[in-house]
């Protein structure tokens, strides 16, 4: 941030009136996001120390329901399962959009308004309509089983969702088909920002494809790809609509993931102690990853 | 200088994933105009005609006119409300300083990152307790404060990046900080504005976690919801519901396909820290 004169200048008489009043127009916002999300998030810490099944009395349970993260397989798999997912979720999606990046930086398209249109498309949709569709596809007699079984990989279908190994990558290529668009144009946008002269500086030390890719395009792509990995674990480890929709987390909890235990464990199990113990895990998390991300990717120093 | 075979490969490369990216919609699509009762759950292609009946079917018979009908009413009170207190709150932390702006605006930003999955549980008991379950205001007070996180980031980039001499104008024309902001501001900020709008809008027609545990009568349901028991009921009737699922994502695909770069602006945008 450059702080120069001028404007510590402006904020000294901005903008006319007490400074106090700030505080008045912050205020309501204030209010509706301490009383509906920060308070909340209080107390599903609190329960998250708590034993309760939602009727009677809480008792107190210490660290009990942290305890049980690490010491319940019941509870270990989802987070497994979740830590799986993110190689679908977002390794693949950058990996994709890394890869196309990669074959267009030397390219100026044509008619991109309409790939980028197209490619962003899965993430405006509801992931209850995404599910709606997936399932159709992955279904006994739908669409990939359709296609193996027309290209004489008939022995290759199955019923992918209801299968106990291959249910959780199954739903990880959903969320992979979701994210990649994403990647894909957050890529293509910073390509073509890189500036042309690297490139043909690296051509004319006779740089191949794969060189140019490493000197120039990856080191220049370098916050695209933090805000791509950002954007992806967060939405993938929040991921309930298209488990609940697909596999309700089954068969057996093959596709378990955090986001679902909370929702099964408050609200079908009345374990609502352990439920809140997730919830909070879940969060600190996802801000483990995205600060990592921001480090390791960024080179922040946060 | 690019190579044909350069050219080629690159579209090539961005025809496969549009088809890709296609390929689910398309499915449903068909399938909505498929007829009803056949007993394939896969994608269908409508062979005798085009039925158009599915739409009616799913709107009247899957009671999705109703469901419409809450989601509109949901999705206007939060986008509104989002709209009216991000502004009002980014504009304080765009402009003005006052002592502890900083954390404060830091507690907003925390939400972005913030998992659903972490408010919903005593989200519901606390509503219940209000006796607030089953009603519009379970569904839209903790979708707007989930949304103002979004909202009051976005916005004060904007009010950060306006222009400081039209602000010092404003005000050597005796314009005060609440006329400055709707008179002056506002009306510049339309492009940044719109993005927020569009963003809410999407996020919250689509929200499905909040209205499950929110929501246990029919006559509340919005249409994500509605979608889910719908399926519940009717899994064997691909097409009706692939006609359910294209009612859902028409309105948001249609802005969207309006309103594309604001779309890709904002949902790009949330993540990239100052």
């Amino acid at each position: 941030m450059k702080s120069t004169a001028p404007t510590r200048a402006y904020r000294r008489r901005a903008p006319g009136e007490p400074r106090a009043v700030g505080y008045l127009y912050i205020l309501p916002a204030l209010l509706v996001y301490a009383v509906f999300l920060l308070y909340p998030f209080g107390q599903s810490v609190w329960l998250s120390f708590v034993h309760w099944d939602g009727l009677t009395a809480a008792t107190p349970a210490g660290f009990d329901n942290y305890r049980d993260l690490f010491g319940d397989p019941a509870l270990r798999a989802p987070f497994a399962h979740a830590l799986l997912l993110l190689v679908f979720y977002s390794a693949l999606p950058v990996a994709i959009g890394l890869l196309l990046a990669a074959a267009m930086s030397r390219v100026r398209v044509h008619g991109m308004t309409f790939f980028r249109t197209v490619l962003f498309l899965p993430q405006v949709l509801a992931l209850i309509v995404v599910a709606v569709a997936w399932r159709s596809i992955l279904a006994p007699d739908g669409l990939l089983n359709d296609t193996l079984r027309a290209v004489g990989l008939g022995s290759l279908a199955r019923p992918w969702l209801g299968d106990y190994t291959w249910a959780l990558p199954a739903v990880g290529v959903i969320g992979t088909w979701v994210g990649t668009g994403l990647c894909m144009v957050l890529f293509l946008a910073g390509v073509q920002r890189i500036p042309r002269e690297l490139y043909e500086a690296a051509r004319m030390d006779g740089a191949g494809p794969v060189r140019e890719f490493l000197a120039v395009t990856l080191p220049g792509l370098r916050p695209q790809i933090a805000v791509a990995l950002t954007l992806t674990i967060i939405a993938g480890l929040r991921n309930f609509d298209l488990i609940y929709i697909t596999t309700s987390g089954g068969p057996g909890n093959a596709t378990s993931v955090p986001a679902y235990e909370v929702y099964h464990r408050a609200f079908e199990t009345n374990q609502v102690g352990s439920a809140a113990a997730v919830g909070v895990a879940l969060t600190v998390l996802i801000f483990a990853l995205t600060v990592t991300v921001s480090r390791l990717v960024e080179g922040r120093r946060v | 200088m690019t190579t044909r075979r350069e050219r080629g490969v690159t579209y090539a490369l961005l025809t496969l994933f549009a088809v890709l990216s296609l390929t689910p919609v398309i499915g449903i699509l068909s399938t909505a105009f498929g007829s009803q009762g056949s007993l394939d759950t896969g994608f269908s292609l409508p062979r005798d005609g085009l039925h158009w009946g599915n739409f009616a079917d799913a709107w009247s018979r899957g009671h999705f006119g109703t469901y419409l009908g809450n989601s509109v009413l949901v999705t206007t009170a939060v986008v509104a409300a989002t709209t009216v207190l991000a502004v009002l709150a980014a504009y304080a932390f765009g402009v003005m300083r006052f002592p502890g702006s900083t954390p404060l605006f830091y507690l907003f930003v925390i939400g972005l990152t913030l998992p659903q999955e972490a408010l919903v549980v005593p989200l519901y008991f606390d509503l219940r307790y209000a006796g607030l379950t089953d009603t519009y205001a379970a569904l839209i007070l903790p979708q707007t404060a989930q949304s103002l996180a979004f909202g009051v980031f976005w916005m004060r980039t904007y009010f950060r990046g306006s222009a400081r001499e039209v602000i010092e104008a404003a005000r050597i024309d005796g314009a005060n900080s609440w006329t400055t902001l709707w008179r002056v501001l506002v009306p510049m900020g339309r492009p940044a504005i719109s993005t927020m709008v569009v963003i809410t809008f999407m996020w919250t027609w689509n929200e499905f976690l909040m209205a499950l545990v929110m929501i246990s009568d029919e006559a509340h349901r919005t249409v994500p919801l509605g979608l889910a028991f719908f399926q519940g009921q009717h899994s064997s009737d691909a097409s009706l519901l692939a006609a359910a699922s294209v009612l859902i994502a028409l309105p948001v695909v249609i802005v969207y396909v309006a309103l594309q770069r604001r779309f890709i602006e904002g949902m790009l945008g949330g993540a990239v820290k100052e």
